[in-house]
């Protein structure tokens, strides 16, 4: 099955479902605070903590969010092409005893998550961390398992899992291409 | 990029990705564990056959904040002043596993030298940390970085990712003909679309420099302000020996020099409100820079030591990362 998986009203419903999901596990928005991992994590992001702001009026969309750049903490930097560092914002309330929420477009193998976990490590210390992901596409290499999840799509290695998201393509949009051609 | 050797064989693309990459690392200086686990296990070794702290210095909190392990090898008090070539010594540095090395020596195309001579194998980036009157290419990007951040955007602290210097007037002022600092400066500038003024006694500008007619050449600093409205402005250092006396005066006297090109009071209050003020250090106070202008508000001079270390951290990111390196 490849093609486009899910479309914009597809993407706005998991994200809608995601916000609740915060809000229920973690009794409230009280020290929620949401680190994009650039660069489609940022906008998915933004679009979660506009969720939340709408479901519970008293959280302050504007200074929980930030985003994490994770490059220099990747484990694969020698084998792959020198990659451009992206910028890191902390949210303007800090990250120190609050509940974060790491927010990514495709949760794959695992190691962009530890490489987040060592960069959060050295940004401060926050109560909990917790991981949101539009898409789940299997195929981990480390223990590492997301808490709140968009859609689950089962891959074979060989495929490839875009998002497109109008903040970054102009569209809202999740496309698999590739598999055993 | 495999090696950083000058400025002159820079293309924008990538002098701009070192600038954008060291706003980065800047940013990673602010927070309370400065340290990234980045270049681990990777080897730099600073190799100095000329004394320098800053630059020493510079390159090795540099190195320590990516977590690269570093090896300082200086000349006085080892084998290289005992006349230990500089093949010799690139093998011994081959054999101790560096993946970068960091030189300053007092011969021009040392550097070169050594990146090019096949003495280190594949995989040793070098970087040139000053080679005799040539090139000092991380001095002129930590200026580029200072002069952008300050510059180019509408307030300091603004976002100036993927900017040039385009449309800045920068003028460089005093020994043009040995310094390594301006030779770097003047090929970087025009690289990054800034107007380039030189300013210095005839007797230490470059042969032909004025014919070649990329840069605007004046012989004293009151012509230079009087002729344009500078962002700018870099002091270099008067540096002692080429004074007086002897064969070797370029100048009559210290003295002359204050009057004709050093940077006082007066010639503070003509610049534009919102020009700054460089010096690539040490610095001659009294000689070359009043102590009024290296410690007004429009000195970045302190500024630029900090910004060296970020430069230098982005030039063994994008040099030591990548499989280029590994290869």
């Amino acid at each position: 099955m490849t093609g486009t998986i899910l479309g914009a009203p597809d993407i706005g419903r998991a994200l809608t479902r995601i916000a609740h999901e915060i809000l229920e596990r973690n009794e409230g928005h009280e020290d929620i605070v949401l680190l994009g991992i650039p660069t489609r994590g940022v906008p998915l992001a933004q679009r979660l903590a506009a969720n939340l702001a709408e479901v519970e009026p008293g959280f302050d969309a504007t200074q929980r969010i930030g985003a994490l750049d994770i490059t220099m903490y990747r484990d694969d930097l020698r084998s792959q092409p020198t990659r451009t560092i992206g910028a890191t914002t902390l949210p303007s309330v800090g990250i120190d005893g609050k509940v974060v929420v790491l927010v990514d477009d495709v949760f794959h193998t695992g190691r962009t998550i530890r490489a987040a976990l060592d960069a959060i490590k050295d940004e401060g210390r926050p109560r909990a961390v917790q991981l949101a992901v539009l898409v789940d596409r299997g195929h981990r290499e480390l223990p590492i398992r997301a808490d709140f999840v968009g859609k689950n799509i089962p891959t074979s290695r060989t495929e490839r899992v875009d998002v497109h998201l109008a903040e970054t393509d102009g569209e809202d949009a999740v496309i698999l291409t590739g598999g055993h051609a | 990029m495999k090696h950083l050797l000058g400025t002159d064989g820079l293309s924008r693309e990538d002098a701009v990705l070192i600038l954008d990459t060291a706003g980065q690392m800047a940013a990673t200086q602010e927070r309370e564990i400065r340290k990234l686990p980045t270049l681990r296990g990777r080897t730099v070794v600073n190799l100095f056959f000329e004394d320098s702290t800053r630059t020493r210095i510079s390159f090795e909190a540099a190195a320590k904040r990516l977590s690269a392990d570093v090896i300082n090898f200086s000349a006085k008090g080892s084998s290289l002043s005992k006349g230990e070539s500089l093949k010799d010594t690139a093998l011994t540095l081959q054999a101790m596993g560096a993946d970068a090395v960091v030189v300053r020596h007092w011969a021009s195309g040392a550097a070169q030298r050594l990146a090019e001579s096949g003495w280190l194998h594949g995989s040793v980036s070098v970087l040139n940390a000053g080679d005799g009157t040539h090139q000092h290419p991380t001095q002129a990007l930590l200026d580029a970085f200072t002069m952008r951040r300050h510059l180019m955007g509408a307030a300091v602290g603004d976002d100036v990712t993927g900017k040039g210097l385009d449309g800045l007037t920068v003028a460089l002022v005093g020994d043009i003909l040995h310094s390594r600092v301006a030779g770097s400066n003047i090929a970087l500038l025009r690289t990054l679309g800034a107007n380039v003024v030189v300013v210095a006694p005839p007797t230490l500008l470059p042969y032909g420099l004025e014919e070649r007619g990329e840069v605007a050449v004046h012989y004293t600093l009151d012509d230079a302000l009087e002729a344009h409205d500078l962002d700018a402005i870099m002091m270099l250092r008067v540096q002692r020996e080429r004074m007086t006396g002897g064969g070797s005066g370029f100048f009559p006297s210290p003295e002359e020099y204050t009057r004709l090109f050093g940077l006082d009071r007066a010639r503070m209050d003509r610049l534009t409100d919102h020009a700054i003020i460089l010096h690539p250090g040490p610095m001659n106070r009294g000689l070359e820079i009043s102590a009024e202008a290296a410690d007004s508000p429009r000195s970045v001079i302190v500024e630029q030591v900090s910004n060296g270390v970020a430069v230098r951290m982005a030039a063994l990111y994008l040099l030591l990362s990548g499989e280029e390196a590994s290869a």
